[in-house]
C-alpha cells in the first residue's frame, strides 16, 4: 500500500514529462492574449478561473474577432465538454471522496493529468488513496500552467514563432495514446476519431471537438458488440 | 464585460469537470458503458492531434509535404518503441526543426 506522499509525487513524477510542451504552450497563450491587446490581468485570469489551454486561445481569438460574447462563452464550453468523458472514466476512481473532495478535485482535472492518472488507476486499483495520484498530476499542470502563462504575459513573444512549438501539443497526445497502436480496436477508434475531426473542422463552435470523439466511441460500442 | 464572460466561461468548464465525478454515481453506469468508456483516451484525444497536424493555421488542408507530418510520424515511431514521452516529444520537435530549419531553409 503506497501512502498519500509516495502517489502524490509518483503523479508529479509521471506528468512531469509532459511539461516539455505544457510549459512552452502556455507561454504562447499569454503571449497571443496580449499581443490580440487584451488587459494583461484579464489574459492571467483565464488561465486561474478556465484553465484550458486550446480553450483560453480561442475564446481571445473569437473575442478580438469581433464575435459576440455569447458565441465566445459556448465555444469554450463545447470545447471543453471532452471532460465530461474524463469525468465519466474517473468517477470510477474517486466514487468513495466526500463530495467535497470531488468538488475540489474537479478543478484540476485536465487531458495530460486525466491520461497519466488513468493509466495509474487501471494497473493500481486496490490502492486506498489513489486520487493523490491525481493531485499530483493535476497539481503539478496547474502551478506550470499559471507559471507558463504568466511568463508568457510578462515576457511577451520572446518564444519566436518560427520554432512552431504549437507542434509540441499534439506530439504530447501522440506519445500518451501511442502504445494503444498495438491493439487494433483502439487503432480503428483512434483513425475513426482522427477522420472525423477533419470531416467536422468546420463545424460551428469547434464542435468537432466532442462530435468525433461521440462517434468514435459509438464505433467502439459496435466493435466491442463484435467481439462477444 | 469581458471579465463577466471569462467568468461565465470557467463555470461552465468546471461543470464540464465535476459534472460526472461529483453527480453521477458509478452504478448509475452499465458494464456495457463502462466497458467503452475504456476508449476514451483513443476516442478523444486524436481529435486533438489530427487537426493539429494536419490542418494549418488558415483552416486548410496541408500539403502532403508538410514539415509537420515527417515529425509526426518520427515522434509515433520513437514513441511506440522508446515507450518514453520525453524522447516522442524531443524526436518529433527535432526532426520538424531540422525540416524547416536545415532542408527547406
Amino acid at each position: 500500500m503506497l501512502t498519500k506522499k509516495q502517489l502524490f509525487t509518483r503523479g508529479m513524477l509521471d506528468i512531469s514529462p509532459h511539461m516539455l510542451s505544457v510549459i512552452p504552450f502556455g507561454i504562447i497563450c499569454g503571449a497571443i492574449g496580449v499581443e490580440l491587446g487584451f488587459h494583461p490581468y484579464l489574459v492571467y485570469a483565464m488561465s486561474f478561473i478556465i484553465f484550458g489551454g486550446a480553450s483560453q486561445i480561442v475564446f481571445l481569438q473569437l473575442l478580438s474577432g469581433g464575435a459576440s460574447s455569447l458565441v465566445a462563452v459556448a465555444s469554450v464550453g463545447i470545447i471543453n465538454s471532452r471532460h465530461l468523458l474524463y469525468g465519466a472514466v474517473l468517477s470510477e476512481y474517486l466514487e468513495k471522496l466526500s463530495f467535497i473532495k470531488k468538488l475540489l478535485i474537479s478543478y484540476i482535472v485536465v487531458d495530460q493529468g486525466f491520461a497519466e492518472s488513468n493509466k495509474f488507476f487501471k494497473k493500481n486499483k486496490g490502492e486506498e488513496f489513489l486520487y493523490y495520484h491525481l493531485i499530483g498530476t493535476g497539481g503539478t499542470l496547474w502551478v506550470c500552467w499559471q507559471i507558463a502563462t504568466l511568463s508568457g504575459i510578462i515576457l511577451g513573444s520572446f518564444v519566436p514563432e518560427e520554432l512552431g512549438l504549437k507542434f509540441a501539443i499534439p506530439l504530447t497526445f501522440i506519445a500518451i495514446i501511442v502504445q494503444d497502436l498495438k491493439k487494433i480496436d483502439h487503432v480503428i477508434v483512434m483513425i475513426t476519431c482522427g477522420l472525423s475531426s477533419l470531416l467536422f473542422f468546420d463545424a460551428p463552435f469547434k464542435s468537432y471537438i466532442i462530435i468525433s470523439p461521440l462517434i468514435a466511441l459509438f464505433v467502439a460500442a459496435l466493435l466491442l458488440r463484435l467481439k462477444k | 464585460m469581458t471579465l463577466a464572460s471569462i467568468i461565465f466561461a470557467g463555470i461552465l468548464t468546471y461543470f464540464t469537470r465535476m459534472t460526472m465525478i461529483a453527480l453521477i454515481s458509478r452504478d448509475m453506469l452499465g458494464d456495457k458503458i463502462k466497458a467503452v468508456l475504456e476508449y476514451v483516451p483513443s476516442a478523444v484525444f486524436p481529435a486533438i492531434i489530427f487537426p493539429a497536424i494536419f490542418i494549418n493555421d488558415y483552416g486548410t488542408f496541408i500539403e502532403m509535404n508538410d514539415p509537420k507530418l515527417f515529425g509526426a510520424l518520427v515522434a509515433v515511431i520513437v514513441g511506440y518503441f522508446s515507450k518514453n514521452i520525453i524522447a516522442t516529444i524531443s524526436a518529433g520537435l527535432a526532426s520538424y526543426w531540422f525540416l524547416i530549419f536545415v532542408v527547406f531553409n
